[in-house]
């Protein structure tokens, strides 16, 4: 009986193949796919809603305040958009002595000149009704604002001025990029190769033990938060780094590099090591029994073997740089220059999203030209790795291990 | 053991092997004939690559390995305190049972043992490589995509591949663990004829699976069981009367 059940249970009939419907396998199946096409559509529409937000700064409309001030003045006013025009006239100055000398109307926050008291603007708008006022015609003052009306505003993003808040706002991001790309470099220039030597030291030369207390410690920094690292970058290193160097500002790129490599530090380590824990162990062996020794398999078998995991590390390394904000915002200094001297200060993109985005107007154009800074942030970082991955990466790979 | 052979150059003298507590080697006594290829044959686990790896020294990787008696290759015991183990794994090439090429261009592969042992000049290492392929038989193929990836290569160009790169830094012995076991019938018979050729320059220690194999290519056979070794002498005597009767059973296939 019991054997004839066996037999009948593996006979081939259609009734015992056929297909049957396994409910929480759909399920599963299902589930999984719905959650990963959900986070990744929760990421393209947190794009898309960065980039709308940014849309107030293509469409160079004054905010609504202001267009009251319009209406209550007889000027056209407005906040952020018609001054430009202006801009050669009135270059923004804050220690601007010499300037307050050679210009007829140096901009100023006490607003002491307005002669015009019977203003209802007072809030900067004084300054440029003056301006129009010197012009001998008024069509003249309002044309070359009509037209910065449209372009003046975005014209001014390829500026190397950033001054947002001014009466007389420009929002060149130059000086915003350049300041992102030094800092981004000065700290993966120190990253890196410590990250990628510490990997090497313990994936291949430390004893097991140690390799057991190195990595796990290593990677406990990588959860460090980087507000206690800008502190001390802050207090700290930039103290010191001006002792050590002489140099004039206390904060300034090389700091916030600095400190920022040691953010990136713990991540390109522990990608790093993996990718040389990884190379196979044929590998080393191979290379010993040539008669190499520890360091010429590390140095020339090892790491080139796990250059496409170590390319892949720094590139999370610059990812982690190009955003980071916090350190940025405490040991950069934060002036908006954009000279190359690594000594001098600067300010990154995130940090100008972390630092204006609680004193922007909803809305207004500043808010719009901060969201525009966050697509590119993200845009930047992404066309960083696509390129490095598809192009360089190849590139690299085809060098090293050959074609 | 008063066997006729040529020179001998390794003698080992009671070489015990220990991993952590489980002996793996226990007191091995055996001659290797200079110039000849010497095959290792026995079941899974019963110690003979473990043994052939103590030729180069390969164990010292593994820290719980500890090693008594002595190896003397050419009457020089290895594991002597004052031996510097990259000079001798210099002297001492091995084939891997798996290929191994580097993740390097083909000349790279060859040119990383020369190089490594301070010889930068182009001219030199083009030589080397050029003749350590012809040796291993695979300069035909290769010759035209020297600076292609070496793993683009197939199975059994890569096993010569690796030969060849064991050549590049002229050693006088060559250890091969299962070099064919993962190659198919006319790669392994390639390689076959690879060692054949290779016996005259070089003394040869292959580890097989196959008795076929070892019957086919080597001089001298030594049989391992259990980490001991059973019985070691001529091939055509191993393979036809050999004196132990373990041996007898597992040639003909009565277990292992």
């Amino acid at each position: 009986m019991n054997s004839d059940q066996a037999k009948t249970a593996y006979i081939f009939t259609a009734e015992s193949l056929r297909k049957k419907f396994r409910f929480s396998e759909f399920f599963a199946e299902k589930l999984i796919t719905s959650v990963a096409f959900l986070s990744i559509a929760v990421i393209i529409l947190i794009f898309f809603f960065v980039f709308r937000e940014s849309l107030p700064a293509f469409k160079g409309k004054p905010k609504a305040t202001t267009e009251n001030k319009v209406s209550a003045g007889n000027k056209p006013e407005s906040y952020g958009s018609s001054e430009p025009a202006t801009a050669e006239q009135k270059p923004e100055t804050y220690s601007g002595e010499e300037k307050v000398t050679t210009e007829k109307k140096p901009e100023t926050y006490t607003g002491a000149e307005p002669t015009a008291a019977n203003k209802p603007e007072t809030n900067g708008a004084d300054k440029d009704t003056s301006v129009s006022a010197d012009e001998v015609n008024p069509d003249a003052s309002l044309r070359p604002s009509a037209k910065a009306e449209n372009e003046g505003s975005l014209g001014s993003l390829f500026g190397s001025e950033w001054f947002p808040v001014s009466e007389n706002p420009r929002y060149g991001m130059i000086p915003l990029f350049v300041g992102t790309f030094k800092v981004t470099l000065i700290a993966i220039l120190f990253a890196a190769p410590i990250a990628i030597l510490a990997a090497l030291f313990s994936s291949s030369f430390a004893s097991p033990w140690l390799r057991e207390w190195i990595k796990p410690a290593i990677e406990l920094l990588a959860g460090f938060p980087s507000v206690v690292i800008g502190f001390f970058a802050l207090m700290v290193m930039a103290t010191f780094f001006q002792n050590l160097f002489g140099y004039e500002t206390r904060l300034n790129s090389f700091v916030g590099g600095i400190a920022m490599a040691l953010a990136a530090i713990p991540i390109i380590f522990t990608i790093t090591e993996d990718a040389l824990t990884a190379i196979p162990a044929t590998y080393k062996e191979a290379s010993l029994a040539l008669g190499a020794s520890k360091w010429q398999t590390a140095v020339f078998v090892t790491l080139p073997a796990a250059t496409p995991g170590i390319f892949a590390a720094v590139l999370l390394g610059v990812g982690r740089v190009f955003g980071e904000t916090m350190i940025a915002l405490m040991a950069t200094g934060n002036a908006a220059l954009s000279g190359l001297n690594p000594f001098e200060s600067v300010r990154t993109l995130a940090a100008t999203i972390g630092a204006e985005m609680a004193e922007v107007v909803f809305g207004d154009m500043h808010y719009g030209i901060l969201f525009l800074i966050g697509s590119l942030l993200f845009v930047f970082n992404f066309s960083i790795n696509a390129i490095a991955e598809f192009y360089i990466k190849g590139k690299l790979i085809k060098k090293i291990q050959g074609r | 053991m008063n066997k006729i052979m040529k020179e001998v150059k390794i003698v080992t003298k009671d070489l015990t092997l220990h991993y952590g507590q489980k002996m793996a080697l226990n007191s091995i006594n055996i001659q290797i004939p200079e110039k000849e290829v010497t095959a290792f044959i026995g079941p899974s686990g019963c110690g003979k690559s473990t043994f052939l790896r103590c030729l180069n020294r390969m164990n010292d990787l593994i820290p719980s390995v500890k090693i008594t008696g002595e190896i003397r290759i050419d009457d020089l015991d290895i594991y002597q305190k004052k031996i510097d183990v990259v000079n001798l794994r210099k002297k001492i090439g091995m084939v891997f049972q798996k290929s191994n090429p580097f993740a390097k261009s083909i000349f790279e592969n060859i040119a990383y043992g020369p190089r490594i042992n301070g010889i930068n000049d182009k001219k030199t290492l083009t030589e080397i490589v050029e003749r350590s392929l012809k040796n291993a038989a695979i300069w035909g193929e290769v010759k035209d995509r020297l600076q292609d990836s070496a793993l683009g290569l197939s199975g059994g160009q890569q096993q010569r591949l690796c030969i060849a790169r064991t050549l590049a830094v002229e050693p006088e012995i060559i250890l091969m663990d299962e070099p064919a076991s993962a190659l198919d019938p006319i790669s392994t018979g390639k390689i076959e004829e690879l060692i054949f050729e290779l016996k005259k320059d070089y003394t040869i220690v292959i580890v097989t699976h196959n008795m076929q194999q070892a019957a086919r290519v080597s001089d001298h056979t030594a049989f391992f069981y259990l980490g001991e070794l059973i019985e070691h002498g001529r091939t055509r005597k191993i393979f036809t009367t050999p004196d132990k009767k373990q041996t007898e059973e597992y040639i003909t296939g009565r277990f292992g």
